[in-house]
């Protein structure tokens, strides 16, 4: 007993010590990151080494950087948030301050905020992933609707319902093809739906053959081919326009505390420039690049083209809309345990 | 008091958000699920944990004490981990089904849903009740006991008449800690897709970007964990402080187990460390082994160990905070009994069984607003684990203090001494193991605390759970392999200093 007060009291005195520098420094640029760090750090120190411009970065889920920015208010310490999907920075957009229209001129329109708080930096198809030993491509359909009929013969359907990404998609599909479809194509989908929380497992089934077909992004293919060069894995694009291909992307805003910060916009300008070239050509995730004016974006060509025919024309801000109206719907439908 | 403070959180955000936030349709079936699933967990940690206990504390069984340290240590592998890890052995496609496959076995039944996360969730927390019905197994009196079987009780009837009344209080405290543990935990839920209330708040948090939704689920569950430590303390309502407390007035004479008796419980032991920590253990290196050549392993060690640092200095300020907090509301409880020292214990365990994504906000919207010199440092992490992890400390303490012999007060008292000599020469040492037990669970489990964590955590500094939390959502499983054994390494530690050795020492100092 007598040796453990001593110990304690180090301790005690050890996290005061942490207390005391964990204080953030006011010279640098607050980011709040709900982009992944095994992504982004990369590009944060290439920013930093470009810039001279010193960043303080927090990483957490977008979901929780949102909720904390909106407890925070006016209060927040960050300049900048980047997040992981436009739901994110969306439910956030009245704290932001409006973005440089030479910023915004470099993205197309329909990937911003129509005000011009915040602004897509890559973007991601939804696609349906195939396991290539089992499935051949002529055997999947163009339109994401098939996969709910009743005339569905390829087996269980990876879904991960109450994944933020499937969410929008629904969302997406509602804003397209109307509410009694997608309710119609939801129950289908529920007859031969295996669910999953994540994406990321969802490859991991097609890979494995538990599965044969999975509703993801498209970049989990590549993440998957990079840590199992061989997998069996495939993705396959629904025919252009169709809901199926819903795209949402990662966007960026400045707190309106931060809104005549240069270094803010320095980093905004820097991800929408020179960053569209790491995530096109070094990023582990192959998303797309938005600006697609900007040179040097080799990889980028290796994946489908992303113009307007891709996707829905349905605005980004489904995402932020009536998502209880579809989080009820794939409920209702059976699809969430 | 600020235990309070995730509470008032849930009421004002739950209040001023806009959503029809008592939405039966989906709360009911969640609740229910949420009942049962703590119900079952509590009820599988007794069965093992009691055992468990009186077979590592009470008999002659070889190795026993290092039994003890291997069935505390599921206490530390986060349960996301160790559903992952039983998945990739037990699960439809995991290690077990590939060794099978040539046998002609091609699917293994798929571990998942209620039933599934009642047993993955009873495998990691047993731990609590062990850990408390071993310490205070160690304060019964063998007396009664001895002269229970002098009168031609056989062993068993000896236990369930004389020995489980007196250590009753400890083992429904760990069935409590068990019970509101699964009512909070969401790794295990999301993995295997059991919609609890937790689970529930998370998606409507994470899918609809609702927090005022996820606070109404929130409240829902401060109430069903409100009615479940009512239960508790009706269930404590017939033992009396008479009957709880007992010093040791002798070494017990551990039972000697016959052969047959003895094969039974060192495979019942087996089979429980086997699941809860050799096999998690083993997949997690596994894992690791796969990263062996890569320079990503040594990277991934260099970057661990700081972050275990952290956590280990943030645990342990919290768990010397709790124990300081907990010791005045332990001495009410055993001493005071009545409605004043039962609802603050009560309402203590409030923030204990919520999601602690919503302690998190809770704290942001307290920390932001009346205290923004805290906000975002190592401190306020600190805050979030006392409140969050308080009743452990006090189920500790209150077992330890329940064991102190008033008498011996009175009569360090009578000769003169004054009440603070009485309380550190006297009362402390007494109430030690009962303190060091709940000190030690505090830390156990905030070394491991994830969602609060992220939250509140300065920028910049890393845990071993968020470097897993990191690795895990960019979809790389095995790369969470080398924190989480880290981890469960350094964990070790504590477990031996904390509840092993002191408990041996004052075995040897008192036989």
């Amino acid at each position: 007993m007598r040796r453990f007060v001593p110990a304690l009291l180090l301790l005690t005195a050890l996290s005061a010590l942490l207390a005391a520098c964990g204080g953030s420094d006011d010279e640098k640029l607050v980011v709040y990151s709900g982009r992944d760090e095994s992504i982004v750090a990369p590009l944060y120190e290439q920013f930093t080494a470009d810039t001279g411009i010193e960043l303080d970065i927090r990483y957490a889920g977008s979901p929780e950087l949102a909720a904390t920015l909106r407890e925070e208010g006016d209060a927040t310490p960050a300049d900048v948030f980047y997040a992981q999907d436009a739901g994110s920075i969306g439910v956030v957009e009245e704290q932001l301050a409006t973005l440089p229209p030479a910023d915004l001129a470099l993205i197309p329109a329909r990937y911003q905020d129509p005000q011009g708080r915040w602004v897509g930096v890559t973007g991601r198809v939804r696609v349906l992933a195939y396991n290539s030993d089992r499935v051949q491509p002529d055997q999947l359909p163009g339109d994401v609707l098939a996969l709910g009929s009743a005339d569905w013969k390829l087996g269980n359907v990876g879904v991960a319902p109450t994944n933020a990404s499937f969410v929008g998609f629904v969302s997406a599909m509602r804003e397209a093809v109307g509410d009694a479809t997608t309710e119609e194509f939801l129950r289908g989908l529920a007859t031969h739906a295996t669910t999953y929380e994540k994406n990321s497992q969802i490859v991991d089934a097609i890979a494995s053959g538990e599965v044969d077909t999975g509703l993801v992004n498209h970049y989990y293919l590549y993440e998957k081919l990079a840590s199992d060069p061989d997998a069996p894995v495939a993705n396959h694009f629904f025919q252009p326009g169709d809901p199926g291909s819903f795209v949402n992307v990662s966007a960026v805003g400045i707190l309106a505390g931060a809104g005549d910060n240069p270094d803010a916009q320095r980093f905004v300008n820097y991800l929408l420039t020179e960053g569209q070239v790491y995530f096109a050509n070094d990023a582990p995730e192959r998303e797309y690049p938005l600006n697609a004016t900007q040179p040097g974006l080799e990889r980028a060509e290796e994946l489908p083209p992303l113009d307007a025919n891709l996707g829905p024309d349905v605005p980004l801000s489904v995402l932020t809309g009536n998502l209880e109206g579809t989080v009820a719907m794939i409920r209702d439908a059976g699809l969430v345990g | 008091m600020f235990a309070l403070a995730p509470l008032v959180y849930l009421v004002v955000r739950a209040t001023t958000g806009s959503s029809d936030w008592l939405d039966a349709d989906t709360l009911g079936p969640a609740a229910l699920r949420t009942a049962v699933l703590s119900t079952l967990t509590a009820a599988g940690a007794v069965a093992i944990g009691v055992p468990f206990a009186v077979l590592t504390v009470r008999t002659s069984l070889p190795l026993r004490r290092l039994a003890l340290v291997l069935g505390a240590l599921p206490l530390v592998i986060p349960s996301y981990v160790g559903a992952l890890a039983l998945l990739g052995a037990l699960g439809p496609r995991g290690l077990l089904a590939q060794a099978l496959e040539p046998v002609g076995v091609y699917r293994l039944p798929t571990i998942d849903g209620l039933l599934g996360s009642t047993v993955v969730l009873i495998l990691f927390t047993y731990p609590y009740v062990l850990l408390l019905t071993a310490s205070a197994l160690r304060r019964v009196d063998p007396a009664l006991e001895q002269a229970a079987r002098g009168m031609g009780r056989g062993p068993l009837d000896t236990f369930l008449r004389i020995t489980l009344p007196q250590i009753r209080s400890a083992v429904i405290a760990g069935a409590l800690l068990a019970a509101l543990y699964a009512m909070s935990d969401f790794g295990v839920v999301s993995l295997l897709r059991c919609t609890t209330l937790t689970r529930e708040a998370f998606i409507r948090f994470d899918s609809l970007y609702d927090p005022a939704g996820a606070a109404a689920v929130g409240l829902v569950l401060a109430i069903v964990a409100l009615i479940v430590v009512g239960a508790e303390q009706w269930s404590l309502r017939g033992s009396t402080a008479a009957a709880r407390r007992r010093v040791r007035a002798r070494d017990a004479h551990p039972t000697d187990l016959g052969g047959g008796a003895r094969a039974v419980a060192l495979g019942f032991i087996g089979v429980v460390v086997l699941l809860a920590l050799v096999l998690p253990l083993a997949i997690l290196g596994w894992w690791a082994v796969a990263l062996v050549g890569d320079d990503d392993l040594l990277a991934q060690v260099a970057e661990a160990l700081p972050a275990t640092l952290n956590a280990v200095a943030v645990s342990g300020a919290a768990a010397v905070v709790c124990v300081v907090l907990a010791l005045p509301v332990a001495a009410l409880v055993a001493r005071v009994p009545g409605r004043l020292s039962r609802g603050i214990e009560s309402v203590s365990y409030v923030g204990y069984a919520l999601p602690g994504i919503v302690v998190g906000l809770g704290l942001i919207f307290f920390a932001i607003r009346s205290a923004p010199f805290l906000y975002q440092t190592a401190a306020l992490v600190v805050l979030a684990y006392t409140v969050r992890l308080l009743p452990q400390a006090i189920s500790g303490a209150r077992s330890g203090w329940e064991r102190v012999d008033p008498r011996f007060e009175q009569a360090a008292r009578g000769m003169g001494r004054s009440s603070l000599d009485v309380l550190t020469r006297v009362t402390l040492p007494l109430a030690a193991p009962g303190v060091l037990t709940g000190a030690a669970l505090v830390f156990l489990t905030a070394i491991k605390e994830l969602p609060a964590t992220l939250l509140l955590r300065p920028n910049g500094f890393d845990t071993p759970a968020t470097l897993i939390w990191q690795k895990t959502s960019v979809a790389e499983y095995a790369s969470a392999a080398v924190p989480a054994l880290i981890l469960i390494v350094v964990s070790a530690v504590p477990v031996y200093l904390l509840l092993i050795r002191p408990e041996s020492r004052s075995r040897r100092s008192l036989g």
